[in-house]
Order: structure tokens, then C-alpha cells, then sequence
């Protein structure tokens, strides 16, 4: 197959540029595993917070609001009720819960004494509801529509509990972005500082190319796909570092889970998170050694 | 061809190597600078090469000021002028032919083409069975014909020589000058700066001689 000059040469410098890798195994491994590490710390906290909204997202199905209907409601109309929410959008589930059966629940409870010692069931008929999310929005709005129903007294929902976590979740979501970013410029500083000692090791090389003609551009390339595909396998590691991370903590969440009753298992990166996270290291390298480039080569000027 | 009017170059501290030189070089010459150590045989080489920049005045090839040339159409220029250097420059952890393969790499010839030029090259200066080697193994005459190999292999019409057959014994310096002796009748234009006066007198070229930074 005949390539294009162009193309050609994108080829020679990617060729040299795996082959500088390869000429200090040593050297490049510390280095691929110091920036594997740098992109394992985010990458892990993603994955925790991933995770943790799937937990959260999984125990929204078990997250109830209790409807207490108002004490003169008869049983036929808050049957009514019940049947006319069951079909509402946001409401997962919803479990009718008769004023009798509450006092069956509260005598089972060990309250037997205090309860017979009332001439009449005091407990309100109640609307067991599960929302389809449970973000706390979400629940407030829920809320806020069945408040409005006449037969409704009062609720008793999981809105603040929601809120928390949902609180927690966009800290850790913060948290990534910003350690994500500090981690991204070591990165870059890494790469950056990794070619100016080649570039410095390779001054004569450089200097004689540029006598004979050749540009900048020319000169650079090389190094820009060292940069990038030192990020690349920088962004593997941090790949198999999590990886290993999450097989190892799940032996852990296993065991926490099964006390839950659940089957609950940390989650790996999925593919197209993985792909980002390739792309991230490779595209970090990459900016790291033009920078790196661009410095140095001004210096030799 | 090559035209310089009024070419002064002064260095940082006020060192003046070139002063107010002007000179003529036709298409197809061969020419020699000569003049004592640190006259500015090799600062006008450079000038010429655009590898400096003249303090004062132009310098003109084929009608074309170079010496105002943008940091970035330089290296295109110098794709033109085959370049020797008198410490040969060559990559020494690159093979032979590896070095002759540069040039043409810079003027984007990849592949079999430019192996057949390379080897051309290096058939044309004697070291076609020395491809796979190491520059570093190679004697003294030898790197010198690899680095002619290295400035001939663009087939560039302007080829700059900076005491090519310095440190060189006769039989190596003969040599060396029969390979640009021979470029030269094929056409190229050479400038040769040399202190050797034996190796002017014997070819008897036209010799520019250079004191105090002037011409004479």
C-alpha cells in the first residue's frame, strides 16, 4: 500500500516516538504508572459517586411517602382516591392501608395495652406511595400535587432524606470536576516535563535537522506522539488500577449488601466511559508535550 | 545568482566579522573563500545558508532577499542548499542510510523512492557498501563523503562547503574534492571556504579572500 508523504510521516514519528518509549522501559513505565495513578484518583471518585447514585437510585424503590388522609374519609372514598392516584404519572406504587389494618399493625407493634384502652380507633385511613424517582424535586412536587387533594391531612415523606443525598451526590460530582482538574494539569506537568528532557537529550539531533531544513512542525511531531501515547497508556493503567480497585471492594460491598438482604455490586467504567477516559490521557499528553515543545524549541532559538 | 551588497555582521559586543562585503557569484561557479582563522569565511557561509541573519545590507539568490527571511519560511529555504560542515553534523545513533534518508523525509519522499535516491547518493560518494553502518565507524574521509551524500541527495543547485577537507589527509582531501569538482561540472553552484591554499592553487577556481571582515 503507498501512503501519502503526509501520512508517512505520522507514521515514521508515531514508529519513533513508541520507539523512545521502548528504548527506556524503566523510565517510561514509572512514568505511565505516576500519570495512571493521577487519573485513577478521579476516575475512582466517579466511580464512587456512579455508584452511589445507582444505590440511591435502587433504593428509591423503597422509598415510601405515607398519605394520612382526614379522619372523617370513609373507606369507599379513599378506596376512590387510591384507585384514581394508582394511574398517575411520578407514582410507582401505591399500597391502600385501612384505618383497621394501621391498628392491627400498631397492636402487633406491642402497643396492644395503650390501644384498647381507646373507645374508638383513632388512626386515619393512609396511601402508602412509592415515586418513580427519588429525587427531592421530584418528591416536593409529588407533595405539593397531593396537598392540594381535599381529602389529604398530612404526609409523611423521605423528601429531606432525598435532599441530603442528592446534596451529597452533587459534592461528589463537584469534587470530581475539581480534582479531576488539578490532577489533568499534573498530568499535563508530567508529560510536559518528560519531553523537555528529551527534547534537551536530543538537542543535537534537533539542531541538525533544523540546519538541513527541517521545520518545526517537522521536529515536533514526534514528541507530541510521545506525549499522547504516554497519556494513552497513562489512561490504561488508570483503567486496570480502578478495575482492580472495584474487584477488590466488591468482596466488601458483598458482604455490607447481603446484611441488606441485596445484591448490590460496585460497578466498572463502562465502555464509552473507559473510551473518554483514553481519550482524556491521550489528549492530556498530548497538550502537555506542545506546550513542552513549543517552550523548549524557542529556547534553542 | 548569488548576490551580496553591502553584508555587515556584527555579533553581541560589537565584533564586526563581516563589514560592507559585496560579491557576485554566477550560476554553475566554483568558488573559494579562503582568508585566515576567524576572517568570516564561515559567518558568510552561514549568511548565505540563512543559518544567520545579516546585521546590514541584502542578500540575494536567484533575485530573492533572503536575508529578511520570516523565522518560518527558513527552513523551507535551506531545503534548496546542500550544507557541509567541517564537523560533518551527522546523527550518530541513526545508520548510515539513515542519514542520507533525512533530507528527503524533510521534503516529504517517503519509502522505496527515497531509498533509491539515498542509495544513488551514496553510490555517487563511494559508501553504498557502508549503508548499515554506524557513522561513528566510519574514518574521518568517510563521514565527510556521507555528509556530501547527506547535502546532494535533495539535488539541491547551491551546495555550501565549510572546510569540507579540514583534518583530512591528502588522499581523503582529494577525494572530497573530486566529488564536488564533479557536482559542480554537473551544474551545481559551490562555495568552498578553506584555508588550504595547496587545494586552491591546484584546482584554480576563483578564490575571494576575506581579512578583517572585507573582501579582497
Amino acid at each position: 500500500m503507498i501512503l501519502g508523504a503526509h501520512t508517512q510521516h505520522h507514521l515514521d514519528s508515531l514508529v519513533t516516538a513508541w520507539q523512545r518509549l521502548r528504548a527506556q522501559p524503566l523510565a517510561s513505565a514509572f512514568s505511565i504508572l505516576v500519570i495512571g495513578i493521577a487519573l485513577s484518583l478521579p476516575t475512582g471518585l466517579y466511580l464512587l459517586i456512579s455508584n452511589l447514585d445507582r444505590a440511591s437510585s435502587s433504593l428509591s424503590e423503597h422509598t415510601e411517602m405515607t398519605v394520612f388522609l382526614k379522619p372523617k374519609i370513609e373507606t369507599a372514598a379513599a378506596l376512590g382516591l387510591a384507585e384514581a392516584l394508582r394511574n398517575e404519572p411520578g407514582i410507582r406504587k401505591l399500597r391502600f392501608v385501612s384505618r383497621e389494618d394501621a391498628l392491627l399493625e400498631l397492636q402487633r407493634s406491642g402497643l396492644d395495652d395503650v390501644l384498647t384502652s381507646l373507645s374508638s380507633n383513632p388512626l386515619p385511613h393512609a396511601l402508602v406511595i412509592e415515586p418513580t424517582q427519588v429525587h427531592p424535586e421530584h418528591i416536593r412536587r409529588l407533595g405539593q400535587q397531593l396537598r392540594q387533594r381535599p381529602e389529604v391531612d398530612t404526609i409523611a415523606s423521605a423528601e429531606a432524606w432525598a435532599h441530603r443525598l442528592a446534596a451529597l451526590l452533587d459534592f461528589g460530582v463537584g469534587l470530581t470536576w475539581m480534582l479531576g482538574t488539578v490532577l489533568a494539569l499534573s498530568l499535563a506537568a508530567i508529560t510536559g516535563n518528560t519531553i523537555r528532557l528529551q527534547i534537551y537529550a536530543r538537542r543535537d539531533e534537533i539542531e541538525i535537522s533544523r540546519l538541513i531544513g527541517a521545520t518545526d512542525r517537522f521536529i515536533r511531531r514526534p514528541f507530541l506522539y510521545f506525549g499522547a501515547l504516554q497519556g494513552l497508556l497513562g489512561g490504561l493503567a488508570a483503567l486496570i488500577l480502578s478495575g482492580l480497585a472495584i474487584l477488590w471492594l466488591n468482596q466488601s460491598v458483598a458482604e455490607l449488601a447481603s446484611t441488606y438482604g441485596s445484591s448490590f455490586r460496585l460497578a466498572h467504567l463502562d465502555a464509552p466511559i473507559s473510551l473518554l477516559l483514553l481519550a482524556c490521557g491521550a489528549l492530556l499528553g498530548l497538550a502537555g508535550a506542545w506546550l513542552s515543545v513549543a517552550y523548549t524549541l524557542r529556547d534553542f532559538d | 545568482m548569488i548576490e551580496l551588497i553591502d553584508v555587515t555582521k556584527r555579533y553581541p559586543g560589537g565584533h564586526v566579522t563581516l563589514a560592507n562585503v559585496n560579491l557576485h557569484i554566477q550560476l554553475g561557479e566554483m568558488v573559494f573563500i579562503t582568508g585566515r582563522s576567524g576572517a568570516g569565511k564561515s559567518t558568510l557561509l552561514k549568511l548565505i545558508g540563512s543559518i544567520e541573519k545579516p546585521t546590514s545590507g541584502h542578500i540575494k539568490i536567484s533575485d530573492k532577499d533572503i536575508s529578511r527571511l520570516p523565522r518560518t519560511a527558513v527552513p523551507y529555504f535551506r531545503l534548496n542548499i546542500g550544507m557541509i560542515f567541517q564537523d560533518h553534523k551527522l546523527l550518530y545513533d541513526r545508520s548510515v542510510l539513515d542519514n542520507v534518508l533525512l533530507p528527503l523525509h524533510l521534503r516529504e519522499i517517503h519509502g522505496a523512492e527515497a531509498t533509491r535516491r539515498a542509495r544513488a547518493a551514496l553510490e555517487k560518494v563511494g559508501l553504498a557498501d557502508r549503508e548499515r553502518s554506524r557513522p561513528i565507524t566510519l574514518s574521518g574521509g568517510e563521514q565527510q563523503r556521507l555528509c556530501i551524500a547527506r547535502a546532494i541527495v535533495g539535488r539541491p543547485r547551491l551546495i555550501l562547503a565549510d572546510e569540507p577537507t579540514a583534518n583530512l589527509d591528502d588522499d581523503y582531501a582529494h577525494e572530497i574534492m573530486n566529488i564536488l569538482q564533479a557536482l559542480n561540472e554537473g551544474g551545481d553552484t559551490i562555495l568552498i571556504a578553506t584555508h588550504d591554499q595547496d587545494l586552491i592553487a591546484r584546482y584554480g577556481k576563483r578564490c575571494l579572500v576575506l581579512a578583517d571582515g572585507a573582501l579582497s
